[in-house]
């Protein structure tokens, strides 16, 4: 591993920003309960309190994978510019 | 509830249960590697699961029959409330996405089978790692005994539970049966048994939640209707109601937010994790675990369906066995019930697995027996994962059903206390292992004499995991309230100690092992903030 000190890229990036606000997204969502605690308007006869739920399942899920490959991304670039100076 | 057995019912239930069985038994030869007799390979299924094997596992681990008989039965008496097991769900995979990989590394890097083995080898401290350790295996206990529960639901809607006129021996003997071979295979096949069966359990629970989800509401005239029968009953029983009333909403956050940080704290959330093969299959796993949340929500929605079928049971658990047994023709609700009763099987072994390789680490070879070989150590877990099971077993039969719920209630509070200890040392060695020692056994008691406190119309105490939380007010989640307190107590202490130069322990691990990702050289060393500090 990175034994040998070398100037590392900063800690905080454009890219980990975009990462940790995919991340923190759903809890703003889903803990603010009273932006969702309403029945209409409903769908398909679903309450809006539950199918609004059962979509942040599909938005968290997006925005994770969308974390997972920036991550990806910020890794590997990492990985190709260790031992340069680009930062 | 018809009368009798349900012959169809039963006979396709039976034909799954035996197909998984022999399942079971086979799947020790599934992937053997050379070194058969380390805890590793009995416990782990060698470290060697790809993401999908893994996320079978993790799904059938995390989704337990229990799941599916108690969410839908919550929404059954009190509607949106009990709905806070989706976005609960929801959280888990942002949170888990930050933290598993780097517990996966480093466990990796280090050999290590438990949390438990984490916190000695990054704290120095055996008292600390026996904490969590007994925290783990107190958790787990009544969640492997609640997976009894969900069987036995099952078998009781089948007709095959007994009555009240039959002898105990004759009522409890298919759960005795069920439950004996589940050991067996356990025994003699590890982790690989659960991970194997995992796959039966999920497709067929995927196929009764999609075929219910259409089939139930077009012969009950569509969600309108049933979202209508289910508010007019909660508004003649006074009690639930469609959506949280503004005083719930508290609640309802709190709950969601507690239980997500609390699931990965279980010993077997972490043992599944750890089976898996690197790094990349946790983080990717954590982008499709959400299907299962999705078959939550769905499942979840059942409950209403009971209302609005007519189904009327006094215990809430039978609501759901019950609504199958009603809508369906009975070779598919002998599915259904098969499903659920896979569903306990999974999760029991692999529970009955992480509460042995916690004993066997971290009380007998850190207490007992330090220069235990890997043959012992194994041997050991054997063996208490059977002791589990019997103590498990007995709870259920000879304990009132309340009292094993009350006690996964506290458990989730409780494993919510190694949190810091667990987290926080993924991240930074700057808490001081006795403040957090001290903070974990403030946050347990706490959070035991709050919910000891708790009445319930039924019951005097541990009527709910609710309670007002003191200086804000409102009602909450008595687990994140004893975290916070936990946490609160951790920080000052760590201050106060530091301040004292109290010893610090040994750290056995170095910044870069959190990072390190075995067999894979394109991946580089990853320095997240908070580790690049951390060591300084």
């Amino acid at each position: 591993m990175s034994d040998v000190p070398e100037v590392k890229p900063p800690a905080v990036t454009p890219v980990r920003v975009v990462i940790a606000l995919c991340l923190f997204a759903p809890f703003v969502a889903m803990l603010w309960v009273g932006s969702y605690a309403k029945t209409d308007p409903a769908f398909i006869g679903i309450p809006f309190f539950y199918w609004y739920q059962m979509l942040w399942v599909l938005i968290s899920t997006a925005l994770t994978m969308i974390a997972y490959k920036l991550w990806q991304r910020d890794q590997r670039a990492r990985a190709t510019t260790k031992g340069g100076v680009e930062a | 509830m018809k009368d009798g057995v349900n012959g169809v019912a039963l006979a396709v239930f039976i034909f799954f249960f035996l197909a998984v069985t022999v399942m079971g038994f086979l799947a020790a030869r599934w992937r053997r590697a050379d070194d058969e007799h380390s805890l590793d390979e009995w416990g782990l299924g060698g470290r060697s699961f790809g993401t999908w094997i893994t996320w079978f596992l993790l799904g059938g681990d995390l989704y337990t029959a229990y799941t599916f008989v108690a969410v839908p039965a919550a929404i059954y008496a009190a509607g949106a409330a009990g709905f806070f097991a989706v976005p609960y769900t929801i959280l888990v995979y942002p949170l888990i996405f930050t933290f598993l990989p780097r517990l996966w590394s480093v466990s990796h890097k280090h050999g290590y089978v438990t949390t438990s083995d984490f916190v000695r080898g990054r704290f120095g401290s055996k008292g600390l790692s026996l904490a969590v350790a007994v925290t783990g295996i107190l958790a787990t206990m009544p969640y492997i005994a609640l997976q009894l529960v969900g069987i036995q639901a099952v078998l009781d809607v089948m007709g095959v539970g007994g009555g009240e006129n039959t002898n105990w021996f004759m009522k409890d003997l298919p759960l005795l049966i069920a439950f004996g071979v589940l050991a067996a295979y356990t025994y003699s096949s590890g982790l690989r048994a659960p991970a194997l069966i995992a796959f039966v359990k999920d497709t067929l629970i995927y196929i009764v939640i999609a075929v219910a989800i259409i089939y139930i509401p077009i012969k009950l005239g569509g969600f309108d209707e049933i979202f209508k029968a289910a508010g007019d009953k909660y508004t003649a029983a006074g009690a639930g109601g469609i959506v949280p009333a503004e005083a719930g909403q508290w609640t309802y956050a709190t709950l969601a937010l507690g239980s997500a940080l609390a699931l990965f704290m279980y010993p077997h959330s972490i043992t599944a994790t750890l089976s898996s093969r690197s790094r990349n299959v946790i983080r990717r796993n954590t982008t499709i675990l959400p299907l299962y949340s999705l078959m939550l929500g769905l499942l979840a929605l059942l409950g209403f369906m009971a209302i609005a079928a007519g189904v009327k049971v006094t215990n809430g658990q039978l609501a759901i066995p019950q609504l199958f047994e009603t809508m369906f023709p009975d070779w598919f609700a002998g599915v259904a019930f098969a499903a659920i009763g896979i569903g306990a099987l999974v999760p029991a072994a692999i529970m009955s697995i992480a509460a042995a390789n916690l004993f066997t680490r971290n009380i007998y070879k850190d207490f007992i027996k330090p220069d235990a070989t890997p043959q012992q150590e194994t041997k050991v877990s054997k063996l208490v994962s059977l002791l589990v099971k019997v103590g498990a077993l007995v709870f259920v039969l000879t304990m009132d059903k309340t009292v094993a719920i009350n006690f996964q209630l506290l458990g989730g509070i409780w494993i919510l206390q190694t949190f810091p200890a667990l987290v926080g040392g993924l991240f930074t060695r700057w808490f001081h292992r006795w403040a957090l020692l001290v903070g974990w056994a403030v946050g347990m008691l706490y959070g035991t004499l709050a919910a000891y406190g708790v009445a319930s119309p039924t019951q005097k105490h541990f009527g709910g995991s609710a309670k007002e939380i003191p200086g804000i007010g409102e009602i909450g989640y008595i687990g994140l309230t004893a975290f916070v307190l936990n946490v609160v107590v951790t920080v000052v202490l760590t201050f106060a100690f530091r301040a004292f130069k109290a010893p610090e322990g040994i750290d056995e691990t170095s910044p870069e092992d959190y990072t390190a990702d075995a067999g894979d050289p394109g991946v580089e060393a990853e320095l997240p903030p908070a580790t690049a500090g951390a060591s300084h």
